[in-house]
């Protein structure tokens, strides 16, 4: 990290004039998100700054106890909000819980017996927060569309039940379609990546003075961890969830 | 004793009644004509049937047990239900056509998938055509032939032939009156008159959500 070139206080408060940029535009296009933008800036500043803090403390706290229960606090969290996505799913939170953490912890497994990282907490809570918080959109579009595919296409699932089909063939469709929306944004971020973009973490690594090339190893690392994760938890989340739509009766049920 | 029987039964949907306090005897080899005007509870009465939903209030009896007596599949696979509005899934024919077997875990039988698309005048070419391809009729034809690839007990039947043309539907009249002469009980709803008597033993009336009438024709 020699290159690393760091920022002092005053470039970044020079920085923070950005934000009016935002800030105008809204008020011009009267867009009415003045106040959101305002709040978001300040949320992000005290969150990260509380961060900061926190892995400056953690990073320094070599206890693998402290660095699962942060990774734990981090799944409940990431759970908490999959499940406000998906308000007509019965135990929502509790299918959020297992998908993310069966995603997280399986890929974080598979790195750290690879040897791709080390179960510190500078690696393994970076890393686990990239994969949970992907892991948690994910599931926020599987929810979104599972809900709204049941709604849409309840001719085709009333029509394979007709038949005498158990509520799985009558879902399949619908639970495939969703976890293809849940797993797509990964998929085309991966498509993309080095030609569309450079992705944060990369872009963060060579800001820092890691060699380019260098950096493309973690952010191959990444892709596949975040493609692992979202397909797991997708996965896992779909087919748990799709029963919610359905009584015991195996009847569709209605959908506001 | 009836096949299915409806016992006072009611069906409220939010704040609306569709069904208020329903009895109906249904006995094995009916070819009962369901009619009234739209609105009145008609294809609310054949899910009933199909138990595609269930009565807020009363009790649904089929062979004297009542619905929740039974497997939902069970009882499905016996008393088959097409739609008004057709649905094919999946890419093609086939798929379709395919899918009664495999929820039975059974291999497609050739010989019956034959047979029955000469019973409706069709080739069997239909099998590798795209879904999107078919017309309003050959859609509804496609869909008879999915539900009665296994034999159903109960052939219940919303407005099939309302996107046939006549000769279509003549076809479709024909092989829903041998199935009921090789005693397979059938209710159908039809807004054409001529058509609910020539085939029908009983014509139903449902309007505004009561049984306006049972009449027994032949």
């Amino acid at each position: 990290m020699s290159g690393s070139n760091p920022i002092d206080i005053s470039s970044l408060l020079i920085a923070s004039s950005l934000v009016l940029i935002t800030l105008i535009f809204s008020y011009w296009q009267k867009l009415k998100l003045e106040k959101e933008v305002l709040i978001s800036v300040i949320r992000a500043v005290i969150q990260l700054v509380a961060v900061g803090y926190v892995l400056e403390y953690v990073f320094g706290f070599e206890n693998p106890l402290f660095t699962t229960l942060l990774l734990l606090f981090m799944i409940f969290n990431a759970a908490y909000n999959a499940a406000k996505r998906g308000k007509t799913i019965r135990i929502g939170f509790a299918i959020s819980l297992l998908a993310i953490a069966a995603g997280a912890i399986v890929t974080l497994a598979i790195l750290i017996f690879s040897g791709a990282i080390k179960y510190e907490p500078y690696q393994v809570i970076p890393i686990g927060g990239m994969i949970i918080s992907n892991a948690m959109i994910a599931l926020g579009l599987c929810y979104k569309q599972i809900s709204s595919d049941f709604k849409s296409r309840r001719e085709e699932v009333e029509t394979k039940l007709s038949l005498g089909a158990d509520i799985l063939p009558s879902s399949i469709g619908i639970i495939r379609d969703s976890i293809k929306t849940g797993m797509m944004p990964t998929i085309d971020s991966a498509k993309t990546l080095g030609i569309v973009s450079l992705p944060g973490m990369m872009t963060g690594l060579i800001l820092a003075g890691t060699p380019p090339l260098e950096a493309i190893k973690y952010q191959i690392m990444v892709t596949f961890m975040m493609m692992s994760t979202t397909s797991i938890a997708s996965f896992i989340a779909c087919y748990l969830s799709y029963k919610s739509f359905f009584n015991s009766r195996k009847q569709l049920i209605s959908i506001e | 004793m009836s096949l299915i029987e409806f016992q006072n039964v009611s069906f409220v949907d939010g704040d609306k009644a569709i069904l208020k306090n329903i009895s109906v005897n249904i006995e094995k080899g009916d070819f009962i004509s369901i009619v009234g005007p739209s609105g009145g509870g008609k294809s609310t009465f054949l899910k009933l049937c199909s138990h595609l939903i269930s009565p807020t209030n009363g009790n649904v009896v089929f062979k004297g047990k009542n619905y929740t007596e039974y497997s939902p599949m069970e009882l499905r696979k016996s008393i088959a239900y097409c739609f008004q509005t057709p649905y094919l899934f999946g890419d093609t024919v086939l798929e379709n056509i395919n899918f009664p077997f495999s929820i039975r875990n059974e291999k497609l039988d050739q010989e019956r998938v034959i047979d029955i698309f000469s019973m409706f005048h069709m080739s069997i070419d239909y099998l590798d055509k795209n879904t999107q391809n078919l017309s309003g009729g050959e859609k509804q034809r496609i869909a008879l032939i999915r539900s009665l690839l296994f034999m159903p007990e109960v052939l219940l039947l919303d407005e099939v032939t309302s996107a046939l043309d006549a000769e279509n539907a003549k076809i479709v009249e024909n092989v829903i009156a041998s199935l009921n002469g090789e005693g397979v009980t059938v209710l159908w709803i039809t807004h054409n008159l001529e058509q609910s008597r020539k085939y029908a033993n009983k014509l139903l009336t449902i309007e505004a959500g009561e049984v306006k009438s049972l009449e027994v024709l032949k």
